[in-house]
């Protein structure tokens, strides 16, 4: 497939492969010599272990299972994701080219595939342990217990627990340490420098893919779209084929208990791309979702704000110089340049703008509500007409969209609560509390039912479809609960033949940045030091992206800083109000 | 670190069980069995660390709903019950025990009994040492079924009897009772605790019996050892049984003394201060008079007609010998600044009057003696007994008139 030539006999390009793993020519079936260096998606057994080990002799065990390597597990796992994602809407080419070959890279960089010998060692036989003498004699074989503490995954140290005394206490008969071949070896070499593959990861993957196709889908998005249910993450081991056995350590690499958040992935994002020696990639520009203007102009939608203000955020991000290409193209291994959080820094610009028109420091943004509200009072409707919409009160929008956004965080809440974690396929550490595992399984299944029935007529419902807005406001409801249309007149003023705000002030949220190198911080958010409708504010778009209100507390800092650089040079004292 | 907001298991279940709770409080069923459902599939996660694990949780919390839930039916119950034994070892006999208190509550007295002999003769090792206490209440409640066995036989003999007919069948049942309800019952009152109706049906028994030695003993162990925790009704069958038994004045006081002291608003107050005031000794007379005042000083006895009649007699009494009358000075004393908002309002002067005649004149007389005729209870009460011409009102009225100076001296 990959394979592009043309046949030396037929001239036809229409490879397959023979069980040799040498192209063919299917047209006229001409054997080449050119090997098969490139192994597709698709899981294949046996065959995989010719190519990477020729050390394992060892045959699949009697249960009809087969060896399989955790990096085989992971495959599927993006296979499936990406699969999720193409059913969301996203082009295929990211699935076939790019998911692929970005894999394909990571596989062969960490040594795992595509080389000569994986890691210059032997996969040692930690899988199946027939006789106990190996598994006590060898004084090299790390303890059970040190193996799991290594595994990233969060787990019951309890469980681990019994998990490793059950296993020493079985050591007569049969232990298992992993269903995989390598498992244990996966969790135990220091896998720093190597990139070691995780749950959390699969996700970074599919992100990367998706910023390089540049797909209108934020990371935030995407999240939400896995704790959604939308793309495979929680169990999706139990769609691995029935032949791959999991048990023991591999429960540590797949089962994960807990959701990914944005920072571990974005972090790990970068971290890979710069593993892989990507190249710069394609240009982020305008026209493109991740653009800050885009992106600030649908928030603001979802925000119900008015579409003026969608000026001012342009003109934010043009004079701080967060809306050029270089700043937003991502370029692996650039230490000098910003990671850019697009989602974050957009919701940042947006809450920067409410902060030049507003002040929002619980006073001034009332009274400029008060005063809006006075002339809408006056005003005819045929006047408002005429100078589009009526004027946007600060104080009917907050009763709105808190109103909402109070339900809808009820809901998240509650659903949080509701959460199932476990999955049909149970998981077991050993053959030997299998059963346990099972009858366990068996009782939920029975409660689950028996009090089901008497939760009434609320079943759980199908998942909601996937859809970009959480929050959505018509502007053809007469109640006026949407403020698109609303105009920004009475926070404006006309200065010099430009329109300029009203307020004249605007607070710092903090004076001295911190270094994000050591504190991993711009700033420190606490509530209690800033104002209600600040944190009123960050909090809305922390609900819409699932984040921490610190992290947009952060690009907050950070865009003030660009924004009023030469006043702050000026070293000015701590926390005075600025005049624009 | 930013892994404190991480939602993983254990927090997720943390909100569900909260969400559980409060359903609970609210009494909101259907509620709680939807997030219950979620929360089951905690029993597939290792917990040992944990005080309380999501077994007994699921145990206690899916009791309440099927319990309450108006779907719910006794099947579907005990088949949760008996899933719920299964759960863990450790607590087998407790989830016995619930089990069996709910099918009591439901009148299944017979599956009740079932669930109690099965949970005795349930043996596991180790356990079975350590659960002792737990086998103990079974066997204690299995006695006590056995009891109303017994007192079912022991009726239907007795009416048998009066009809003449003597039934041998009968009898041997319910000695057999008898036998299998003392063994166990005898036992669990060995060990220091409350077990005020295992202690009532066993000294009915013995007492049916012709045990009375032991009967006593028992009852005084339960009473007086201090081993026991501090229980007034220990006091209160000990003194109900030296009453059948026709025991002296002197025995009766002293078991309603200790009573007296822990419990000064128990009802056998009213008989404690009969005796006393019939007592010759003039300290239990004055005892008396202490008793009387006491219980008047809880609000469940401000309408007790009775208890104000045994108080109007004895300070009639020794207003009339006026001897003693130091005695009143003393009770009334720590008194007189809110027994007359308490006792004696012009409200409660009204009250009384419409409602209970009775209760208003023995109350006058108190108040006439204690706070003086012109005080508004005895001024208003007297003043409408006299309008309706009723004698003893008139006599009432004489009484305090001439006896007014009194209650200077008391009040003093």
């Amino acid at each position: 497939r990959d394979f592009n030539e043309r046949c030396a006999q037929c001239s036809e390009v229409n490879w397959g492969l023979t069980d040799g793993g040498r192209f063919y020519c299917r047209s006229c079936h001409n054997v080449t010599e050119r090997t098969r260096e490139v192994v597709n998606t698709d899981f294949i057994t046996n065959s995989r272990v010719q190519t990477i080990s020729k050390g394992l002799k060892k045959q699949g065990k009697n249960d009809g299972g087969c060896e399989w390597y955790i990096c085989e597990g992971f495959q599927l796992v993006l296979k499936k994701q990406v699969e999720a994602l193409e059913a969301l809407g996203v082009c295929p080419q990211m699935k076939d080219e790019i998911l692929c070959n970005f894999w394909r890279c990571y596989l062969q960089k960490s040594k795992q595939a595509y080389c000569k010998r994986p890691a210059g060692e032997t996969v040692k036989a930690l899988s199946v342990c027939e006789s106990s003498t190996d598994v006590d004699s060898d004084p090299e074989r790390p303890s059970l217990l040190h193996l799991l503490s290594l595994s990233e995954s969060e787990g019951d140290l309890q469980t681990d627990c019994s998990f490793a005394s059950s296993v020493s206490k079985a050591s007569e008969s049969t232990s298992v340490y992993s269903g995989s071949v390598d498992g244990s070896l996966y969790l135990m070499k220091n896998q720093k420098e190597k990139l070691r593959m995780t749950m959390p990861m699969t996700l970074s993957f599919c992100y990367l893919a998706l910023l390089w196709v540049r797909e209108p889908i934020t990371l935030s998005e995407l999240l939400r779209f896995v704790v959604e249910g939308h793309i495979p993450y929680m169990n999706v081991f139990q769609h691995f084929p029935e032949k791959m056995k999991l048990c023991g350590l591999d429960h540590k690499i797949f089962c994960v208990e807990s959701w990914p958040l944005y920072e571990e992935v974005f972090n790990k994002m970068h971290e890979l791309a710069a593993f892989l020696d990507l190249p710069r990639f394609p240009d982020i520009t305008e026209s493109c979702f991740l653009h800050p203007d885009m992106l600030c102009m649908k928030y603001l939608m979802e925000a119900n704000l008015p579409d003026e203000l969608h000026n001012w955020t342009c003109r934010v991000v043009k004079k701080i110089g967060i809306g050029e290409v270089d700043f937003l193209t991502l370029m692996p291994g650039n230490k000098s340049t910003r990671k850019v959080k697009y989602d974050v820094l957009a919701a940042a610009v947006i809450v920067v703008v409410l902060k030049l028109l507003f002040l929002l420091d619980d006073h001034y943004e009332w009274l400029l509500s008060e005063f809006a509200e006075e002339r809408n009072k006056n005003n005819t409707e045929v006047c408002m007409f005429y100078s589009g919409g009526p004027y946007f009160e600060f104080k009917k929008w907050y009763e709105v969209v808190k109103h909402s956004l109070d339900v809808e965080q009820k809901k998240l809440d509650e659903e949080k609560a509701k959460y199932l974690w476990r999955c049909e396929k149970p998981l077991f550490y050993s053959v030997k509390n299998k059963s346990k595992v099972l009858k366990r399984r068996q009782m939920v299944v029975n409660l689950q039912n028996q009090f089901g029935k008497l939760s009434g007529s609320v079943q759980r419902a199908e998942k909601p479809n996937p859809s970009s807005f959480q929050l959505s406001w018509s502007e053809e409801n007469t109640d006026g609960s949407c403020f698109h249309g609303h105009s920004l007149k009475g926070v404006l003023q006309e200065k010099c033949g430009l329109l300029t705000t009203m307020n004249p002030d605007y607070w710092l949220c903090t004076v001295k940045l911190c270094n994000e190198k050591l504190c991993g911080h711009l700033a420190h958010y606490r509530e209690v030091e800033f104002p209600q409708s600040y944190h009123f504010v960050l909090g809305l778009f922390s609900f819409l992206l699932r984040i921490q209100p610190s992290y947009i507390h952060d690009e907050v800092c950070m865009i003030e800083h660009r924004l009023f650089n030469k006043k702050l040079c000026k070293k000015l004292k701590y926390n005075t109000v600025l005049r624009k | 670190s930013s892994n404190e907001y991480k939602l993983n298991f254990k927090k997720s279940k943390e909100a569900c069980l909260s969400y559980i709770q409060d359903a609970l409080l609210q009494k909101q069923w259907k509620r709680a069995a939807e997030f219950l459902t979620c929360y089951v599939e905690s029993l597939e996660k290792d917990y040992s660390r944990e005080h309380i694990g999501p077994s007994e949780m699921i145990w206690r919390i899916g009791t309440e709903i099927l319990w309450h839930h108006s779907q719910s039916r006794m099947k579907e119950f005990n088949c949760f019950m008996e899933q719920m034994k299964t759960l863990g070892v450790k607590r087998y006999l407790k989830v016995c025990l619930e089990h069996v208190f709910h099918l009591l509550c439901n009148g299944q007295i017979d599956e009740a009994y079932q669930n109690l002999s099965l949970a005795e003769s349930w043996r596991f090792g180790e356990q079975t040492a350590i659960q002792d206490k737990e086998i103990k209440l079974i066997q204690a409640y299995r006695g006590l079924l056995d009891y109303c066995s017994w007192s079912k036989q022991k009726k239907i003999l007795l009416e048998h009897g009066e009809d003449g007919f003597a039934d041998l069948a009968v009898e041997q049942e319910m000695h057999g009772y008898f036998r299998k309800a003392a063994v166990n019952l005898k036992e669990i009152i060995k060990i220091p605790g409350v077990w005020d109706v295992f202690v009532k049906c066993y000294v009915d028994l013995l007492e049916f019996y012709g045990e009375h030695n032991e009967a006593r003993q028992v009852l005084n162990e339960y009473a007086y050892n201090s081993k026991f925790p501090a229980n007034p009704n220990a006091h209160v069958y000990l003194y109900q049984f030296l009453k059948r038994q026709g025991e002296s004045k002197k025995s009766l006081i002293s078991a309603l003394k200790i009573l007296h002291d822990v419990v000064p608003s128990h009802e056998l107050m009213i008989d404690f201060n009969t005796m006393l005031q019939k007592s010759k000794k003039r300290k239990k007379r004055q005892l008396g008079l202490e008793v009387i005042f006491a219980a008047l000083d809880y609000a469940g006895w401000k309408e007790n007609a009775k208890a104000w009649s045994c108080l109007a007699r004895q300070v009639k009494q020794i207003v009339i010998s006026e001897k003693h009358l130091d005695w009143i000075k003393q009770e009334w004393n720590s008194r007189k600044d809110w027994w007359p908002d308490f006792h004696f309002s012009r409200y409660l002067a009204k009250r009384n009057w419409q409602e209970n005649k009775s209760l208003s004149y023995e109350k006058a007389l108190v108040a006439g003696i204690l706070l003086g005729k012109d005080c508004k209870y005895f001024k208003y009460v007297s003043h409408q007994g006299c309008k309706a011409r009723v004698k003893r009102f008139r006599m009432l009225k004489k009484f305090v008139t001439r006896h007014n100076p009194v209650y200077l001296r008391i009040s003093g």
